[in-house]
């Protein structure tokens, strides 16, 4: 029962973390069309900018946690958005496909050029003590981190309801034409979009990277479980995509630890196929309209 | 007449390209010709009939294990080739069977994980595949007159297997069968009308270009001599991707182009050392914003840009995706 | 003209213009380093080549080899079996006259049969047990196979912590399952009980169920047997969930990237050293001084890999007395180089009929955030 605790807990945090980058993927998914194969290397991208502010300008860690958040929201956000996105809109998904893979490798190999290819050590923003639980051993990194994830989706989700400008985004991923005669300024709604994207990979950067490291190619598994996760769960979904992250999470440590650690990294992979032949709008999806 | 001498140059060029040149440079050459024919296959599922799949480097290394096992127990090439894609076209029609079932790029998905699957078992069942220390020591192919385990020999060989892969595909695509692919792309609904079986269709084309994968892992496998599950992850599936859509996807010579690009130039590049990816990854970028149908199409506009312009060729040949 | 077809031949025709074949000089010697720049292997291959040209420089201002200048070109493999063996063909077309490299065992085991036809000497930074039971009499370690350092470790196991139950912890690829696979074999030949068998994947980030796995089998003592970041990450989430007993490594588990990544968590470990940096032997640590003052970094003991590769080139070229790549091969099978005569392999090293290496080795414990030397192991 320790045991079976210890694994759920953890498979919690590390999912919830997996949803952050999952839901980012789905947003822009819906208000775009995007498809977008560098969303790992977004979540590893901003860790980095708040290592350069730590260590080469020497600020605190509020103000380099700031920085790195500004920095990704400008970059990852703003420039990915007019440089990439936008010129290519018109000539449709593929060459954006392909734009958005080679924008991977160029974000993983500059990072690896001006930062270096080890490892490096990121600060903790939570105490390093643990809790013990029904048995089970949790740090509170752990349930901070899952506290904070659940947090940001719920602010999120009642921005998107609740807000003006939040319901003028949901119009404009379900309809862009009409919300556009209802005069809505679509062009700048789907900016909002991959603003928002950037800012949840940020998050997800920072409270993944204490315990996993910064490193080059983190992005590589990480974008490929998020878009698992905003699959599995719906990909027109938040609570979809924040679903499919936890549920990854969980059934990779309880397969570890129970069934096969050989075949860990298959299960979603299975799931995800049947799931598509099962129910291909997702298990948490609506087969019909997007919705934010 | 100016078409016939064309190829006829392209066929020499490639005749005498070896000749001269180091092993390491005809050992590209063969690398650039099979995974040509991997990305050849691919065009079909992709450039043709629509579908992404991302699982070319699985159908590559299904028909890389199974020429190695098979030549390792001592079948000849010419024997052990024919299953390996024979076992990469019933992969790709059970895999695609179920997936094009469904509306969207789920085969995209499909394929995803397939690839990723793949990889696992590769890995894992040792007593098969050897496992991550993979297969090694297959023998080249020895067909009495032409021995082909030095390099030269080798790229002959390689080059024939190309050439008929390449006539064979030319086959398809001009086929009335084939133009049905195209009618199916630049218009689904009227194909429909007109009493396609659009379905039936893609999954053809799903399941040859996956046959094709597995003709260039049966060339792969004695050109390297060495099977492991990495040289068949993910990520390799997103190269072959890259060089038909860098080439220009739906054009028939493109995937040469894009194979060429992805295998030749990183070489060329490489005095820039550290940098030779970003500015590649960069290059491809710019390339995917300023002109979205590839090189070729990149070639076309500027040659539009200084002639008059005339009825677009490639637009009859096949389309942009 | 139909630009499809233009275009053909227009990119069959770059190929052909491409050759680049830099004439042969007569008074340098070509020893490339074909190592993993990029990629997962970076870090290793990387230190590998620093040490190998910290040699090279030594060398050729005391002169080259048999008078000649030793001249070494770089070659990035990506971590890439393919790529690696293309480039060692490239080497070998160059003109090589030994290669070194490369670290990765997966890269290593295909690109050592391109130097075995060619007959080119070629000296590996990888610890794989197959590497050298292939019968290729060109390929040379640089430090000693997985079969050789994991036996080293069982004795620890059975007489110093004197464990009944153990489990092993190691990363699911070429690297990882060599050792696995001996270690294995060792702990059934002494009778040790294995009670959990645990793989990961590389580049994994969760080690919760896999910690979690091991706390519950009740295991003695644990063998770690992970990449660098693996090893932090495994180490962390040991302290994390109170794992109270013995975690030993072999090789890395010690090493200073593992302390810098895991902080805390790293003190206490164990871990048995083929080459540790930090051996108190004063060859081995103005060595590591001199990497740190001209790279501005510390090395790992690959470092110390590429640094007495080159050494051992020289040494067994100079014994040869001419430039003879087969005589130098044959040299070095059953050689032992003396470090009181040869100071460059830094510490007595033999190779035998398979190129295998052997010299005395290290256990050492993370103590107080440094890795420090507990004891000597003799050359097996």
């Amino acid at each position: 029962m320790a045991e079976f605790l210890q694994v759920l807990f953890s498979g919690l945090a590390t999912g919830s973390i997996y949803a952050l980058a999952a839901i980012g993927f789905s947003l822009v998914w819906q208000a775009a069309q995007v498809v977008n194969f560098a969303q790992g290397e977004f979540v590893m991208l901003p860790a980095f900018f708040v290592l350069v502010a730590l260590h080469w300008f020497g600020w605190p860690l509020w103000a380099a946690l700031a920085f790195g958040l500004a920095v990704a929201v400008a970059v990852l956000g703003l420039l990915f958005k007019r440089l990439i996105v936008e010129p290519m809109l018109p000539a449709g998904g593929l060459p954006l496909i392909i734009a958005t893979m080679a924008l991977s490798i160029l974000l993983k190999e500059g990072t690896k050029q001006f930062y270096g290819a080890e490892a490096q050590p990121f600060p903790s923003l939570f105490p390093q003590s643990t809790v013990r639980l029904g048995g089970a051993v949790v740090a509170w990194q752990d349930i901070l981190n899952l506290a904070v994830s659940l947090a940001v989706v719920v602010a999120l989700t009642l921005f998107l309801n609740r807000s003006r400008i939040g319901r003028m985004m949901q119009a404009t991923a379900q309809n862009p034409a009409v919300a556009e005669i209802l005069g809505v300024n679509t062009k700048r709604m789907v900016l909002y979009t991959f603003l928002i994207n950037a800012a949840l990979a940020a998050v997800a950067s920072v409270l993944i990277s204490p315990v996993y490291l910064a490193k080059f190619s983190n992005g590589e598994t990480l974008g490929l479980v998020a878009f698992i996760a905003a699959i599995v769960g719906g990909f027109n979904q938040i609570r979809g995509a924040l679903a499919g992250g936890l549920l990854i999470g969980v059934l990779d440590n309880l397969t570890a630890t129970y069934v096969t650690t050989e075949y860990r990294a298959a299960l979603p992979l299975v799931m995800l196929i049947v799931i598509i032949l099962w129910r291909p709008q997702g298990l948490f999806g609506t087969a019909e309209g997007r919705q934010v | 007449m100016k078409r016939l001498l064309l190829l006829g140059l392209g066929l020499v060029a490639l005749l005498v390209a070896p000749l001269g040149q180091g092993t390491y440079v005809t050992y590209l050459l063969c690398s650039w010709l099979t995974f040509g024919i991997a990305a050849m296959g691919l065009n079909l599922t992709l450039g043709y009939a629509g579908q992404i799949s991302l699982a070319q480097a699985s159908f590559m290394g299904i028909g890389a294990y199974v020429t190695a096992l098979l030549t390792l127990a001592g079948w000849p090439w010419l024997a052990a080739m024919p299953l390996a894609v024979a076992a990469c076209f019933l992969v790709g029609l059970a895999l695609g069977f179920p997936a094009l079932r469904v509306q969207g790029h789920f085969l995209a998905f499909v394929t995803l994980a397939f690839n990723t699957l793949f990889f696992l078992v590769a890995r894992n069942e040792d007593g098969l595949t050897g496992g991550p220390y993979g297969l090694s020591g297959m023998p080249r192919p020895d067909f009495g007159l032409l021995d082909t385990a030095q390099q030269p020999a080798f790229y002959y060989f390689t080059l024939a297997v190309f050439l008929a892969a390449a006539v064979l595909l030319w086959g398809i695509v001009r086929s009335p069968w084939g133009r049905a692919f195209k009618g199916l792309r630049e218009n689904p609904i009227r194909a429909e009308s007109l009493g396609l079986d659009t379905r039936r269709i893609t999954l053809m084309a799903f399941a040859i270009g996956s046959a094709y994968g597995g003709l260039a892992g049966a060339l792969f496998s004695p050109l390297v001599q060495y099977v492991e599950p990495g040289s068949f992850a993910f990520a390799q599936s997103l190269r072959i991707l890259l060089m038909v859509v860098v080439g220009g996807a739906g054009f028939f010579f493109a995937p040469m182009l894009g194979a060429a690009m992805v295998i030749l130039l990183p070489e060329v590049l490489r005095f820039t050392e550290g940098y030779y990816l970003m500015i590649y990854a960069g290059a491809v970028i710019v390339l995917m914003v300023v002109c979205p149908e590839g090189l070729i199409g990149l070639g076309g506009r500027l040659r539009d840009r200084f002639q008059a312009p005339r009825p677009r060729g490639d637009l009859q040949e096949g389309a942009r995706p | 003209m139909k630009r499809r077809q233009l275009f053909a031949v227009a990119a069959a025709g770059l190929l052909l213009a491409g050759p680049f074949r830099p004439a042969q000089a007569e008074d340098v010697v070509k020893i490339p380093c074909v190592c993993e720049l990029s990629g997962a292997g970076a870090v290793s291959g990387t230190n590998y080549r620093d040490g190998a040209h910290i040699a090279v420089d030594e060398i050729n201002a005391a002169g080259g080899i048999l008078g000649r200048k030793i001249v070494m070109a770089d070659m990035d493999t990506q971590t890439d079996p393919q790529i690696s063996r293309a480039l060692v063909q490239k080497a070998i077309d160059d003109g090589a006259y030994a290669i070194m490299g490369t670290v990765y065992s997966g890269s290593t085991i295909v690109n050592m049969m391109v130097a075995q036809q060619a007959g080119v000497p070629q000296f590996t930074g990888s610890e794989a047990p197959n590497i050298t039971a292939k019968g290729n009499p060109y390929i040379f370690r640089t430090s000693s196979g997985a079969q050789k350092g994991v036996p080293a470790l069982t004795a620890y196991f059975k007489d110093q912590l004197k464990v009944g139950k153990i489990a092993i912890a190691w990363v699911n690829n070429d690297f990882g399952k060599g050792g696995h696979d001996v270690f294995v074999k060792e702990m059934k030949r002494v009778g040790i009980d294995l009670v959990a068998d645990v793989p990961s994947e590389q580049g994994q980030a969760d080690f919760s169920a896999d910690v979690a796995k091991i706390r519950q089998s009740g295991a003695q003592a644990v063998f770690v047997y992970l990449n660098e970041e693996e090893d932090a990450r495994f180490l962390k989430e040991a302290k994390k969930q109170g794992l109270a007993v013995p975690l030993v490594g072999e090789v890395t588990l010690t090493g200073q990237k593992v302390i810098d990544l895991a902080g805390g968590a790293a003190e206490g470990a164990y871990a048995h050293v083929g080459l540790a940096t930090s051996a108190p032997v004063p060859a081995i640590e103005a060595f590591v001084a001199k990497f740190k003052k001209r790279y501005g970094r510390d090395t790992d003991h690959n470092g110390i890999k590429g640094y007495i590769g080159v050494y051992a080139i020289k040494y067994a070229t100079e014994m040869v007395g001419k430039f003879d790549r087969k005589a130098l091969a044959e040299k070095l099978h059953g050689l032992t180089l003396d470090a009181s005569k040869y100071p460059g392999m830094l510490l007595t090293t033999s190779w035998d009929k398979t190129g295998e290496l052997s010299r005395e080795s290290f256990m050492t414990e993370v103590k107080g955030g440094k890795q420090v030397v507990i004891g000597t192991v003799p050359a097996n």
